[in-house]
């Protein structure tokens, strides 16, 4: 479930104390490869492994349903005087309502696209914000090493100490959330995992060959972490960042659940589901499996995705 | 001991962060107390008294004097109460019964594990991956409403509610009020523990000891259990560690499900009334567990491997 870093890049971190791992989409040494080599890398993952062609495939198909799907399915989902106008709150799904009302009469399939629309541009765009700063923090802590890296990876330890939920929460309440904010708090709570697995990746490149030889040529430190460190580390971010995109999703609907989600009339999976959890004793089903169910599958394919993507990357696991 | 100066320096950290966070509120904590529309002068009196009219570094130092000396967190805006009494009256719960969903979660992970592996891509082995995978990904909360839907409205096997005893004892008084709630809880430990137990043992499968052991002679079943399963089992100790941030979280979730009265509770209330001070009191006092758990967790780890010595 939620809130917590998807057990395999604990196992990384478990990892990266003893010494981390080789890149397979590294090459020996020199720039990084080009963008072609790791778009065909990217692709050969996908033909190879079934699972995560059915992620891509249900990611892919609920974007198109939250952001084109509105487009052919209008429903009113801002006004709620007018959905209370509507006689009929939390209706079971009819030909009228595919999907049902909820208890303010807003139609369920259009709510879902709308609330989806809020989860996925959060799980996004926070996932990006954690990485870019996760994988420059990492980066610099790792190239620059001696008190540098101390105090970075302190600061890194201290916030990893404290539970995600709770800061979530403290942020949240002081900050009183709007979608930007929450998508802010969010990326910028969960960029630690991805600077410690940058790191530890740091470590060993910038005593590599190339590097040094960068340095002899003249090349500085923001040469080197920009073109030829952070190019290096592509394998680790890209697993990373699809894992944070589930997380953060699944962040966003404790948020939601506690009621600290995007403030009303808009809202988010994890606000509705929360609402219909509510009515779960009337039993009106339909105000919580779909949603539900959306959740979980956008959240699996993530993962399904992640996994076959660290597959690919992972020498160890190709030699098998 | 190096281990031991490090966590001092993470609490040290994580109280400054404390510190930060109640001073970074828009406005100050007199507008978070008194609303917006409290007038100058109910603010510059508040201010005062509460010391917020001091330079930063005496608030500093009058915070971290409070706190080390009496745990002092201040009062609750909300109930007539100090954040210190509140907190300790509900911390013994939490423990409770984050003690027995992590035990529980354990327990169960681990053989789930080794049965994947044991079974490995056959039927079994793909089933129980695609429902850890289901658990993972499915919020606490929406499994916890599940659960009561079905096993304590439709079956009526178990209480709505949890234990709602005030004492510890109380509440092991009451264990079938604690099923569900423990479920829930554990329920994502072991989705992400058996996933974990299972790739560490087919890593594990792979080593050359292993290869040793079979060629000595070892029968399947002793190569299993005592060879692999025990070097997969170290590396679990440092992942329970990790995942203790993540466990107290989902305690916070699992505890506003079934209005268990622990502190996961008393954050959503604190953070529902916009109650600072308890607030960042209640997240204070989950770092702090946290920290002594990743604490223990390493020095276990210390004593199991005889590889890691820290000096």
């Amino acid at each position: 479930m939620a809130l917590g870093p998807d057990p395999m890049i604990l196992e990384e971190l478990v990892e990266e104390e003893v010494g981390p791992v080789e890149v397979a989409g590294a090459p020996a040494g020199g720039e990084a490869t080009s963008g072609g080599g790791l778009t065909v890398q990217l692709l050969r993952v996908f033909v190879e492994n079934k699972l995560a062609v059915v992620g891509a495939v249900i990611i892919l198909l609920m974007i198109l349903l939250c952001f084109l799907g509105p487009v052919f399915y209008h429903t009113n989902q801002t006004n709620s005087q007018l959905a209370l106008m509507n006689s009929s709150q939390n209706s079971p799904p009819s030909a009228a309502y595919p999907l049902g009302t909820d208890g303010t009469g807003f139609d369920m399939l259009g709510r879902i696209m709308y609330g989806g629309q809020t989860s996925l541009e959060v799980g996004f765009a926070a996932a990006g914000i954690a990485t870019v700063v996760g994988v420059l923090w990492g980066a610099i802590s790792g190239y620059f090493g001696g008190w540098v890296d101390a105090v970075m990876m302190r600061i890194v330890d201290v916030l990893l100490s404290i539970p995600l939920l709770f800061l979530l929460i403290v942020l949240a309440v002081i900050f009183q959330a709007s979608l930007t904010l929450l998508i802010l708090i969010i990326g910028m709570t969960a960029w630690l995992v991805p600077a410690r697995l940058v790191r530890g990746e740091t470590l060993v490149l910038r005593v590599r060959d190339f590097v040094q030889a960068v340095r002899v040529m003249g090349g500085g430190g923001r040469r080197i972490v920009l073109r030829h460190i952070v190019p290096n580390t592509i394998g680790t971010i890209i697993v990373n960042a699809t894992f944070q995109v589930a997380d953060a999703i699944l962040l966003l609907a404790a948020l939601g659940f506690i009621g600290l989600g995007v403030p009303a009339p808009q809202t988010d999976w994890g606000s509705m589901l929360s609402n219909g959890v509510s009515y779960a004793v009337a039993g009106y089903w339909w105000e919580i499996y779909p949603v539900g169910v959306a959740i979980v599958l956008v959240v699996v394919a993530l993962n399904f995705v992640g996994d076959a993507l660290r597959d690919a990357f992972e020498v160890r696991l190709q030699r098998r | 001991m190096r281990r031991l100066l490090q966590a001092a320096v993470v609490l040290v950290g994580v109280t400054l962060v404390m510190f930060l966070l109640a001073h970074i509120i828009p406005g100050g904590a007199a507008r978070a107390a008194l609303g917006a529309r409290a007038t100058p002068g109910q603010v510059a009196s508040f201010n005062a008294l509460n010391g917020y009219d001091l330079p930063i570094w005496d608030q500093l130092y009058r915070y971290l004097e409070n706190l080390v000396l009496h745990f002092n967190l201040g009062y609750s805006y909300r109930s007539n109460e100090t954040v210190k009494d509140l907190i300790f009256s509900r911390l013994p719960k939490t423990l409770v019964l984050l003690g027995i969903s992590t035990v529980f979660a354990v327990l169960v992970a681990v053989p789930l594990g080794v049965l994947q592996v044991v079974r490995r891509n056959r039927l079994l082995d793909y089933v129980l991956t695609g429902v850890s995978f289901i658990f993972y990904a499915m919020p606490a909360f929406l499994l916890g409403t599940l659960l009561i839907l079905y096993f304590a409205i439709d079956f009526k096997w178990f209480p709505i509610q949890a234990p709602s005893a005030s004492t510890v004892g109380g509440i092991l008084a009451e264990p079938r009020g604690l099923v569900l709630p423990v479920l829930t809880l554990s329920a994502i430990t072991i989705a992400s523990f058996s996933r974990y137990m299972r790739s560490s043992m087919m890593e594990a499968m792979a080593e050359d000891y292993i290869r040793t052991a079979r060629a000595k002679g070892a029968g399947p079943r002793r190569v299993l259990f005592r060879h692999a399963l025990r070097n997969a089992l170290i590396p679990l100790i440092t992942l329970l560690g990790l995942s203790l941030p993540t466990i107290v979280g989902g305690a916070l979730i699992t505890e506003t499900v079934f209005n268990y009265p622990g502190m996961g509770l008393l954050t959503t209330n604190a953070a529902l009334g916009d109650d600072v001070p308890l607030l960042l009191g209640t997240t204070l006092v989950a770092a702090i567990a946290t920290v002594i758990g990743s604490l223990i967790a390493d020095v276990l780890y210390a004593i199991v491997d005889p590889r890691v010595r820290y000096t």
